[in-house]
């Protein structure tokens, strides 16, 4: 019988750069949308519609054995191992829950320690580019950026015997559907956003400004809230134990944020400017940046935390190192990448102003993010 | 909508569906139009891919409630290389150009492809009820006749020929048509 592989487990694998060969046997469109990737991955796309008759057409494209195969739920995935088993293939596995279980998974990465005794960690979406951080800190922990799936935060709080007090998000977000509200919800923990962003939104919130200092746990690791502006007008960095700079979407490893997804790029490409260019410039060197997106595997590092610090990316972050003025607006205005699917509804349900199903949340996040300018 | 056939996939998640459909598939007759209802979302990407690949038409969906309504036909082996007979035969773009003239237009496939879109104001008539229809059809009007691929509307122009009408084929047909439709 072919085994059911959990996405934790083939998030370490990539992580670790373990060989892996899949055959996505979802249509080609989805497949040519987004795709499980990795440097040891390699990947061929069959639909399961065309092996309807057997697997002996593909046989040749296949290695003789530990072949994992994915689909969009699973159902397919399944019938295709059996056949490839059937046909002699030995070590088949199959995707457990499917594509949107990669989609939906968080792997918990340690950023480091911090001066109280404290730890920062990194929940790692694999499958969407997404990442979210957990401060913790004598016995309390803050969760900034938090993705819709909030059990993840919740058990890890747990294991590590600390209550979630404090909730943020660094903005509002057009990638993903945001769990600042339900882990309120579940936590009584306070939620906090930049107000500039939440002009629109239904519901009550703590302002995040300016300045603002978060406390997470009874001794002095606080969250100081810097005003950095540019993806969207109320992007809120936090500096984090003075050492870690959560940039949000303004700045990733590899490229920069965009503009437009809240449709006024224009307005917004000069305040993008004046936080990359002026902004972060004031603050230390040593900052290690720790962004709320990737979008290439190369920007994991080998522990699987994505990270840089800000004096590092003010050297190779080309985005960071575009003198012209009139240069800098052209790059991040013009030729962007497709916009994230369903951006739109997703800022709508973030505001509260659409409530949908939970598998309704599901189709909307699927598919790849598409935040930064690259 | 009329159809030849109608398949049951409510409830079944992937494969299934398309299990099911490739089965009623190979019993359908050639040119027939099934339809399938289905729950699963993702049939609705997978059924159009797959009918492409199988050289079957995917007409289209329409949705009712959690219901999807799929409709597929069966192509035949002529119809990709169509053998064109009818001496009188115009381009899309030629039958374009004559719309505002007083003609006819008459859409010889199945009502399902018609329903997914047909050039505004083209009467409706399948080609296997043209012998009992035809004498609907005003005879002192020119009568452009179009199908998906010229193969179906070729026959239709030919039997129309035969009972005195001024027919024209109209060839590529609808699956190059780039004028208006309507649905």
């Amino acid at each position: 019988m072919p085994k059911a592989m959990k996405a934790q487990e083939i998030a370490r694998k990539v992580i670790d750069k373990e060989e892996l060969f899949i055959l996505d046997v979802r249509n080609q469109k989805e497949f040519a949308d987004w795709k499980i990737e990795g440097d040891s991955v390699e990947v061929i796309n069959v639909p399961y519609f065309d092996l309807l008759d057997g697997v002996e057409s593909i046989m040749d494209k296949l290695p003789n054995e530990n072949v994992l195969v994915v689909c969009a739920k699973e159902g397919s995935s399944m019938m295709v191992a059996d056949l490839l088993e059937e046909a002699g293939v030995t070590g088949v596995s199959f995707l457990k829950g499917g594509m949107k279980a990669w989609s939906e998974y968080l792997e918990p990465v340690k950023v480091g320690d911090m001066s109280d005794g404290g730890e920062l960690y990194q929940f790692v979406r694999l499958g969407k580019g997404c990442l979210s951080y957990m401060v913790i800190s004598d016995g309390e922990a803050m969760v900034i950026d938090s993705n819709r799936m909030i059990q993840p935060y919740l058990d890890f709080a747990k294991e590590k015997n600390a209550k979630i007090v404090q909730v943020a998000d660094t903005h509002l977000h057009a990638d993903h559907i945001s769990g600042g509200r339900a882990l309120r919800e579940e936590t009584g923990a306070q939620y906090w956003l930049p107000p500039k962003d939440a002009t629109e939104v239904q519901f009550d919130y703590n302002k995040l400004e300016d300045g603002n200092e978060i406390t997470v746990g009874t001794t002095k690791v606080a969250a100081q809230a810097v005003y950095s502006p540019g993806h969207t007008i109320g992007s809120t960095s936090f500096i984090v134990d003075n050492k870690y700079l959560l940039t949000g979407d303004i700045l990733f490893v590899e490229s920069i944020g965009r503009p437009d997804l809240a449709g006024l790029a224009e307005d917004w490409v000069g305040d993008l400017r004046e936080t990359l260019y002026s902004r972060y410039k004031e603050l230390s060197d040593d900052l290690e940046v720790l962004p709320a997106h990737f979008a290439n595997m190369s920007e994991v590092q080998d522990d699987g935390k994505v990270s840089a610090p800000l004096g590092e990316l003010y050297k190779v972050n080309t985005g960071l190192n575009v003198e012209d003025e009139g240069e800098f607006r052209k790059m991040v205005t013009e030729n962007l990448p497709p916009q994230p699917n369903a951006y739109q509804e997703i800022r709508q349900v973030n505001m509260g102003k659409l409530t949908p199903e939970e598998e309704e949340k599901r189709e909307m996040e699927i598919g790849p993010n598409r935040c930064a300018v690259s | 909508m009329k159809v030849n056939e109608v398949l049951d996939a409510k409830g079944l998640a992937c494969p299934m569906p398309i299990v099911k459909t490739k089965k009623a598939m190979t019993d359908l007759e050639p040119g027939h139009v099934l339809e399938i209802q289905a729950t699963d979302r993702g049939s609705i990407a997978d059924l159009e891919a797959w009918s492409e690949n199988m050289g079957h038409q995917y007409l289209g969906h329409k949705e009712d409630g959690d219901v999807l309504y799929h409709y597929v036909r069966k192509s035949t082996d002529s119809e990709n290389k169509p053998e064109k007979k009818h001496d009188q035969v115009v381009s899309n773009e030629d039958l374009e150009g004559r719309l505002n003239d007083d003609i006819t237009v008459l859409d010889v496939r199945e009502p399902a492809e018609y329903e997914f879109g047909h050039i505004p104001g083209a009467v409706s008539v399948p080609l296997g009820e043209l012998d009992e229809k035809a004498d609907e059809i005003d005879k002192d009007k020119e009568v452009y006749v179009i199908c998906r691929t010229g193969s179906r509307s070729d026959m239709a122009a030919q039997k129309l020929a035969e009972k005195g009408y001024n027919v024209f084929n109209v060839t590529p047909g609808m699956k190059d048509w780039n004028g208006n439709v309507e649905k």
